[in-house]
């Protein structure tokens, strides 16, 4: 299969329980090339966990997970290494390590991989430049804000350019302005870079956000976002609703808002 | 199965040599002046318990025999390991316990190194390696403070004390004095990393689990010094 043209992840009847408690049941899904699929649902009916399953973090009881048209359900630890590198996770409080600087932090993943201090240090100044944090580079975790720690962990899934990100609830409990910047992020990664990923967010202002606007460079050479103009725009952000461990949507921003479903509506509200 | 991986991890690429070091230092250098006060006043107060006994008897002279074998066979290994425990081996849990709740861990993982090899093989090799040396320098300690007490309160010759003690130690007590400290910090290792990666519900489940190894961690420790006794006096008793 052309690489181009192979789903960046897929579910198929993905099962997960934790003792008695059904997480997931038989959820089925497929997060396109250069797509976001954003994740919505209450809290606990297995949004964060979704996202481990897809970086093998947890294995399903059934059903499979395919990340770049790989079946890793069963992959060990050690063949998981190999494709977690084609992944960047962004965890709900950024999960910085304490005990390193943004500088370490970011450049984490190069320094495990034996790269040389030059390269790291030119690659975390350039992402740290793209997340708009080039000041904070000495840092340590705890210098930092709630915007920021998000941020920095942002820059830290950048690093080796991932195909595919993975974003844990990244606005939650922040400011409106702040969230607003992690999602111009995210729309900048989609729209420019052609990054494929799974958005878990419950504020619909993010989802709004990614569904109807989208991150260009303009006549003068800057970035620029601006609302969708034609349908294949909308296009490149996807739906999808979990209650219960189950699909109850799947669509993308229109279908979600003029959706008859009372959960739906008044999770909208 | 956690012993296993975290030895594999260093015959694999990358191996974590200075992460070892640090936990070394950090392990080892930190928990050296603890050692040493409570070695000086274990021994000096064996000499003291001891002193007025074996007076009783005519036998004061005997009084460092008795110092160095309570020491180098028990209590320099066990008090070694139980201030380990209580020092480093918490230390371990709460790191590793913060970092599982606050999915450093998962991030770690996520990132493409196996928290096994980076966190749990270097502490567990600065266990293995810094619980004997610092158990020696407790006896070495506790042996002088024996001596402190032995000369000052009771008036025993230098020589008498030292010639005692060099009377009381044979290769078996070394042997011993050496294999219970090596055990001792394996079992530290063991117990105080698989209880920090096993660390669930947030800050209050990092002081369960604190608590947890340390207990589990001292309770294992007296539990194996017992068998490794009876399997030092066998190998001694083996013509």
């Amino acid at each position: 299969m052309p690489e181009d043209s192979r789903n960046a992840i897929e579910f198929r009847d993905v099962v997960l329980t934790f003792g008695p408690q059904v997480i997931l049941d038989g959820v089925s899904f497929v997060v396109r090339p250069g797509e976001t699929k954003i994740l919505m649902g209450g809290s606990g009916t297995g949004k964060s966990t979704t996202l481990k399953l897809v970086l093998g973090l947890l294995k399903p009881d059934s059903g499979q997970i395919l990340v770049d048209g790989e079946d890793v359900t069963h992959y060990k630890e050690s063949q998981m290494m190999k494709v977690r590198q084609k992944i960047g996770m962004v965890f709900q409080d950024g999960a910085l390590f304490d005990s390193l600087s943004v500088y370490q932090n970011v450049g984490y993943r190069l320094a495990e991989q034996g790269a040389d201090e030059e390269e790291i240090e030119e690659t975390v100044q350039r992402t740290l430049r793209f997340v708009n944090l080039e000041q904070a580079i000495s840092k340590m975790p705890s210098e930092l804000s709630g915007g920021m720690r998000r941020r920095v962990g942002i820059a830290r899934a950048l690093v080796g350019s991932p195909k595919i990100i993975l974003y844990d609830e990244p606005t939650a409990g922040l400011d409106p302005p702040t969230a607003r910047t992690i999602c111009e992020l995210a729309m900048k990664l989609r729209d420019l870079e052609g990054v494929s990923s799974i958005f878990v967010t419950h504020r619909i202002q993010d989802a709004t956000s990614l569904a109807r606007e989208h991150a260009t460079i303009d006549d003068n050479g800057e970035l620029a976002i601006v609302k969708n103009t034609r349908p294949e725009q909308n296009a490149s952000t996807q739906f999808i609703v979990l209650r219960s461990g189950k699909i109850i949507f799947e669509g993308d921003g229109e279908a979600l808002w003029s959706s008859t479903d009372p959960f739906i509506q008044k999770f909208l509200e | 199965m956690l012993v296993a991986r975290s030895f594999r991890g260093l015959t694999q690429r990358p191996v974590y040599v200075r992460e070892t070091v640090t936990q070394m230092d950090i392990i080892g250098v930190g928990t050296l002046p603890i050692t040493l006060l409570a070695g000086f006043f274990i021994g000096a107060v064996l000499a003291l318990q001891t002193a007025k006994t074996l007076q009783s008897f005519g036998a004061q002279n005997f009084t460092g025999r008795l110092v160095a074998t309570s020491l180098v066979r028990e209590l320099g290994p066990v008090l070694t390991a139980i201030l380990l425990a209580g020092r480093s081996g918490s230390g371990i849990t709460a790191e590793l316990g913060s970092m599982k709740v606050s999915e450093q861990i998962d991030a770690m993982r996520a990132l493409g190194t196996d928290p096994i090899r980076k966190l749990v093989m270097p502490r567990m090799m600065a266990l293995l390696l810094m619980a004997p040396v610092l158990t020696v320098f407790g006896d070495l300690v506790g042996v002088f403070g024996g001596w402190v007490i032995a000369t000052t309160l009771l008036k025993l010759p230098t020589s008498v004390y030292l010639s005692s003690v060099h009377e009381a130690l044979n290769y078996n007590d070394i042997f011993g004095g050496l294999l219970k400290p090596t055990v001792f910090g394996l079992i530290v290792a063991i117990v105080g990393c698989r209880s920090g990666l096993r660390t669930t519900g947030g800050t209050v489940g990092v002081g369960r689990s604190t608590t947890q190894s340390v207990v589990v961690s001292i309770l294992l420790i007296l539990i194996s010094d017992f068998f490794l006794t009876k399997l030092v006096i066998a190998l001694s008793s083996t013509p």
